[in-house]
């Protein structure tokens, strides 16, 4: 039987609400599975979710927007995160701030057109001992600095390459 | 008559942090009987372990002003006006929210509070875009009257110079302009709490947080209802009903249009709370009279619709039945839902759309006037429906976006233009220089004049199932209803509770009186039987009961069951003067049942204008095709997603 | 054993290092959860997340609240700026705080425990499951924890997802639920009404971890240190101008001249303690103690040194507070951007005295009407070097109104 891309998203939808839970505090694990593998939350998604947890799809968006880890819109593959907070600040995270907009020819909040990068501002990211900081995806960087940031980017884009082959959606680091 | 009230669990949805947790604690606290005494500005008072520090100020008498607190609403505690201090704090506390269960000394108006508050209100007032004197609230605001109450007279953190917002006006019904919005979350309570629609709920956090609908999508896109509840919850002008005063002025001005105007009861209830009357005070023929100096050139009453729904829906009732009971047709579909709340036809569009074939198929008053005026009104009076104007005075903002439905062309017209509010028509009596309470009285104009009680009783939640009772069981026993129910008052089925439930045993049977003869041979079938209605108001309570009919539950045996999407039934409808409360809208009720009694028929097949309108103009009677063609429509599934 | 950014942070020798796994646990399920929680009364350990609030009552209310099911949640939301002990609590200690959580809620008689990680620790995750499922194949966690028949507790990993208010314990609960991360009005209390309804008890990793330190080591020796009122050693994650930031193990009632010794960072001009919710100490101040009683913190240090322009440091905590705040209540919602328009008209040099005034006065009511902790220590920072660096400040300061701010545009 063909499926439509809906349908399976839905069928995926119900298989991760069967294994986390079909409640309302089941809503956060989900959004984040959801985020994690789709690098952001669809309109769609939005809707199943509050259909099958039986909550108003504006709850689900309400939520969404309220936690910044949570993307309405489509996010890069690698997400870039850069700390800000008054001790990556002291360390200079101005200067590593201006690199990254310049390798990545992109402004904080916006998404490289191949939608490999996003990047973005975080508040402190609790690595204040080696600042600057900077979270890509999950993985923790620290004493970053102007001549890092393109080894980073290199090793992202490389990872990229070979991820891109087997599963375009999932992205890992 | 066995009366049993059904108690449907009230779980609520609201987000946690909203949920009355100190209500729930309250009851607990005043289960065990505990009392605590407290002080507020040195006056003392002992209240039920629980209370909350604004409850016991109320009952000093001591005023705490407050905003995003609402009596009919969840718990806030996000505006933080009512601050007070208590002895032994550093932190004010928010007295809508402090349930008290020690014996502390509270403070309502030292230095501390009374500068907080002020700050409060310079930081909404800096971020709040709009002028007062261009304002639909101008006049009744809630933050103008607290501006005014603590004499701001400067901007003392600045001004919101330029709007932040686009106003949505993509719906029929309710205009948003969320540059008013102070944020209080009542419409959000309202929304999803009280009335489980869920179209507005705030997003974002911080600086950015709004109130918005679905991906911010315009609220004719969405699952809006049209209820108009939070409008009247909202303190400010960020919500308010889609004005057609200008519309309906211009067609007063055009001397080519004939413009005819109908009053529902409920509007006649509230109007004087416009003029500064207290709730309660009905206005009727004042208001013919106001209507007419205005300009409308015939004053028609909405329950002559009414009554013709009745026997409409009554007909199809009965109908449904002898399929069910005679044909013992597996495919008659029973319960059968009224269908005269706009607001909740298109609440079962898009929630249960598998129970649509449920609805009376009969339109809402309001439309079957309207399609009566456009055919038979117009050929009885020569006019040419083209140049006819019908405007409905509505307590309810749904009634704009019913009135806009394509179906609702039966006449080969749009069968209502305009559907106007109470607020509205206030403003245009004020606009014409009328004090309204002050009028003389007048009558509604012929044809179409005469109404009976049972029309009056349909603005309260349970009206229509009473009036519909009181027909239906003098069709089929040929008894006055008044050997049954004393003064023909069906008090089971009022009252406020969210869903109610009753049977009637129906022992004796008599004639088929003339009206429904071609219909019925004779109503052997029914003797024996016992009809079980069930009321309910509120869309929330709409939910359980339909929850519990798909779960079999004792409202799936009914056979008749009346929905009002609003609280308190149409009395307490979008369209209603703002403020509204449970006492407001009790108020209400006992204006409209004291008017019932004031009718000397009380039971719609006993209208003699209906009965014309059957042998003159719908000559095969209830149900039957012409009938079928303008007093009865069909529904759309829209289910709940959204594209 | 540990995630490699954690072991890159500086550290003098820690208590913790010396505890073995076990030890607390095995003392606590010893004796009767009441004579346990005797313990830690007796200990005097109060919260270490920033409230300071003592932990013994927490937990001695939450056993006697009434409830079949309650919960332990471990409060691992670490969003503070310059924090992040917990961090290292986490990588290296990760069996302390479980063990800590396994006594709370032997002590108050719960089943379930949940972390609550910060999404920015997500690093973290694999390896706090791992020690998980350790312990459960050990039979420290499971139906029958360290074979006491009667006693099942099992630990969840739950993480948040970007928001620092949901550090707050009602916001946390909510997020947890499923909801926004917005404060709760209180009372009632999650000792009481907790997640979904239930008591709960919601505590910081390090509160837990000491916890454990406790049971293995005796109260006595606990209550031997520090001060009276604030007993014990604390982790302070020292950063910014000092020569070894890391995370350090002091007793509280430390001043904060010797902390400064401790960490190499004896030319400050000014401490901020406490982070961005905290105060900035000046020079003169130095001989302060950092205690519940004089200065409280949750332990972050940020050193500023000579050349430290304080108004930046205000104006970038204001920014993340902006950013943070959940906005649901007027004064913080509606305040901070007031706060931190000021602080731009005093960079510019365009602030009035008298609208400064203005701000200050504004920024004690957010202290004292806002619904959370966020709003009330918000205006902190700028509050604090108001006070203390008015020279820094009053350089910046216009003698006369702009004229145009009664109309200035929000
Ligand atoms: C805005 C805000 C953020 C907070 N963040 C944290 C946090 O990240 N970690 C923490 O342990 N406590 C945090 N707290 C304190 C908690 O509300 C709570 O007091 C603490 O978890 C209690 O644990 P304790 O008694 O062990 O300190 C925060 C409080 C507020 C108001
Ligand atoms: S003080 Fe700030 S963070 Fe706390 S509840 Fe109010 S708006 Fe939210």
């Amino acid at each position: 039987m063909l499926l439509t891309e809906r349908e399976r998203l839905r069928e995926e939808l119900l298989q991760l609400i069967g294994q986390i839970g079909r409640d309302r505090s089941a809503l956060l694990p989900l959004l984040q599975e959801v985020q994690r593998k789709y690098c952001h939350i669809s309109e769609y998604c939005m809707q199943v979710i509050a259909d099958l947890l039986d909550i108003h799809p504006v709850e689900v968006h309400s939520v969404v927007s309220f936690y910044s880890f949570l993307d309405e819109r489509p996010q890069g593959q690698f997400v870039i995160r850069l700390c800000r907070t008054a001790t990556c600040d002291m360390a200079g995270k101005d200067h590593v701030a201006r690199q990254l907009r310049n390798d990545l020819r992109i402004g904080f909040g916006q998404t490289t057109p191949d939608g490999k990068f996003s990047l973005d501002w975080a508040n402190c990211l609790g690595m204040c001992d080696q600042g600057p900081a900077m979270l890509v995806n999950e993985r923790i960087f620290t004493r970053v600095t102007p001549e890092k940031v393109h080894g980073i980017l290199a090793e992202c884009r490389q990872m990229f390459g070979a991820h891109a082959t087997s599963s375009p959606k999932e992205r890992q680091i | 008559m066995d009366k049993e009230l059904q108690p449907i669990g009230s779980e609520t949805r609201a987000p946690a942090s909203q949920r009355s947790r100190t209500a729930e604690l309250l009851k607990h606290a005043k289960a065990l009987g505990k009392e605590i005494d407290v002080s507020i500005d040195g006056n003392s008072v002992t209240v039920p372990l629980g209370t909350t520090i604004l409850e016991a100020a109320r009952e000093l008498r001591i005023h705490i002003p407050t905003l995003c607190f609402h009596e009919d609403l969840c718990l806030a505690g996000v505006c933080r006006i009512c601050m007070v201090e208590i002895e032994g704090q550093r932190t004010l506390q928010s007295a809508c929210s402090y349930p008290i269960t020690a014996p502390i000394r509270v403070s309502t108006h030292t230095a501390k509070v009374r500068r907080a508050r002020r700050h409060v209100l310079d930081l909404l007032l800096a971020s709040h875009h709009g002028e007062c004197y261009i304002c639909t609230r101008n006049g009744h605001c809630e933050l103008q009257a607290l501006a005014a109450e603590y004499g701001v007279d400067l901007f003392r953190f600045g001004r919101a110079d330029r709007p932040r917002y686009a106003i949505d006006a993509s719906s029929h019904a309710v205009v948003r302009d969320m540059n008013k919005c102070i944020l209080c979350r009542r419409c959000v309570r309202t929304c999803i709490d009280l009335q489980e629609v869920g179209v507005l709920e705030a997003l974002h956090r911080g600086q950015h947080t709004k109130v918005g609908t679905f991906m911010d999508k315009p609220l004719a896109d969405v699952v809006c209802i049209n209820c108009g509840q939070c409008i009247n919850r909202c303190p400010t002008g960020a919500l308010r009903a889609n004005d057609l005063t200008d519309e309906v002025w211009e067609a007063i001005d055009d001397p080519a249009k004939h413009v005819v105007i109908q009053t529902a009861p409920s509007p006649r209830a509230g109007i004087g709370e416009c003029f500064g009357l207290e709730p309660g005070r009905p206005l009727t023929f004042q208001m013919n009279t106001a209507l007419r100096r205005c300009g409308f050139d015939r004053v028609f009453d909405t329950n002559f619709a009414a009554d013709l729904t009745i026997i409409e829906e009554g007909v199809e009732l009965l109908l449904r039945l002898q399929r069910a009971i005679v044909e013992r047709d597996p495919a008659a579909v029973l319960p059968q839902f009224t269908s005269c709340s706009p607001g909740w036809v298109k609440y079962l569009e898009h929630f249960f759309p598998d129970y649509l074939p449920h609805l009376s198929t009969a339109k809402s008053p309001q439309q079957m006037f309207g399609a009566l005026i456009k055919t038979y009104y117009a050929r009885t009076n020569r006019l040419d429906p083209k140049n006819i104007v019908t405007v409905a005075l509505m307590p309810c903002s749904a009634k704009k976006f019913e009135c806009n439905r394509p179906e609702m062309c039966a006449s080969g017209f749009k069968d209502i233009d305009y559907g106007l509010t109470t607020r509205e028509l206030a403003k245009m009596i004020r606009e014409a220089g009328i004090d309204l309470p002050k009028l003389e009285k007048s009558d509604f104009d012929n044809p179409f004049g005469t109404a009976t009680g049972s029309g009056v009783i349909f603005g309260a939640t349970g009206g229509v199932m009473e009036a519909a009772l009181r027909t239906v069981l003098e069709l089929v026993t040929g008894q006055k209803i008044e050997n049954f129910f004393a003064h023909a008052d069906i008090v089971p089925l009022r009252g406020f509770e969210g869903a109610r439930y009753a049977e009637v045993p129906i022992t004796k049977v008599g004639p088929v009186p003339a009206l429904v003869r071609h219909l019925f041979p004779d109503w052997n079938w029914l003797r024996g039987a016992t009809l079980k209605v069930g009321v309910c108001h509120g869309t929330a309570n709409a939910k359980r009961v339909m929850e519990d009919i798909r779960d079999g539950g004792r409202f799936s045996h009914c056979h008749f069951i009346e929905f009002m999407a609003c609280p308190g039934g149409c009395l307490g409808g979008g369209g209603q003067p703002t403020p509204t409360s449970p006492a407001i809208r009790a108020a209400r009720a006992k204006a409209i049942y004291s008017e019932d009694h004031a009718y000397s028929v009380r039971k719609s097949h006993e209208n003699p204008a209906i009965l014309r309108v059957y042998e003159q103009f719908l000559a095969a009677g209830p149900c039957g095709h012409e009938s079928h063609e303008l007093l009865h429509t069909a529904y759309t599934r829209r289910g709940k997603y959204i594209a | 054993m540990t995630t490699s950014a954690a072991v890159q942070t500086t550290t003098n020798r820690l208590t913790f290092a010396a505890i073995e796994a076990g030890q607390g646990l095995n003392a606590a399920l010893k004796q009767p959860p009441a004579d346990a929680l005797r313990q830690v009364a007796f200990s005097g350990l109060r919260g270490r997340g920033g409230a300071g609030f003592s932990t013994s009552l927490k937990w001695e209310l939450a056993a006697k609240s009434a409830g079949e099911r309650k919960y332990v949640v471990c409060n691992a939301d670490e969003g503070e700026p310059g924090t992040f002990k917990d961090r290292v609590i986490l990588a290296d200690f990760a069996d302390l705080v479980f063990e800590g959580m396994t006594i709370g809620a032997w002590v108050i008689g719960a089943a379930h425990g949940i972390v609550y990680l910060r999404a920015e620790y997500t690093y973290l995750r694999p390896h706090l499951e791992a020690v998980l499922q350790r312990r459960r194949d050990a039979g420290l966690l499971g139906s029958a924890v360290a074979g006491q028949n009667g006693f099942a507790f099992d630990i969840a990993i739950r993480m948040g997802s970007g928001a620092y208010v949901c550090g707050e314990e009602t916001a946390l609960i909510e997020s947890l639920e499923g909801q926004r991360g917005e404060p709760r009005n209180r009372p009632p209390f999650p000792i009481d009404t907790g997640f979904l309804g239930n008591p709960t008890i919601v505590n910081n990793v390090e509160t837990f971890a000491w916890v454990t330190c406790i049971l293995a080591k005796g109260a006595d020796w606990f209550k031997g240190l520090g001060t009276e009122k604030s007993t014990g050693h604390k982790l302070f994650s020292v950063s910014g101008d000092c020569a070894r930031p890391g995370v350090y193990e002091l007793p509280m009632g430390i001043t904060v001249a010797e902390l400064l010794e401790e960490v190499g960072g004896e030319a400050a001009k000014a401490v901020q303690i406490g982070g961005a919710a905290g105060q900035c100490v000046p020079a003169a101040r130095f001989d302060r103690t950092i205690a519940y009683e004089d200065i409280p913190t949750g332990g972050s240090v940020i050193v500023l040194g000579p050349q430290r322009d304080l108004l930046r440091m205000s104006r970038n905590f204001l920014e993340f507070f902006l950013e943070e705040s959940c906005g649901q209540c007027t004064p913080c919602r509606e305040g901070i951007p007031k706060l931190l328009e000021g602080v731009e008209l005093l960079q510019n040099g365009r602030c009035s005295m008298t609208y400064l005034e203005e701000l200050c006065g504004l920024g004690e009511t957010m202290q004292q009407a806002s619904k959370c902790g966020l709003g009330q220590s918000a205006p902190n920072a700028l509050l604090s070097i108001v006070e203390h660096f008015q020279d820094e400040i009053l350089g910046r300061v216009v003698a006369k109104r702009p004229p145009a701010r009664r109309e200035r545009t929000a």
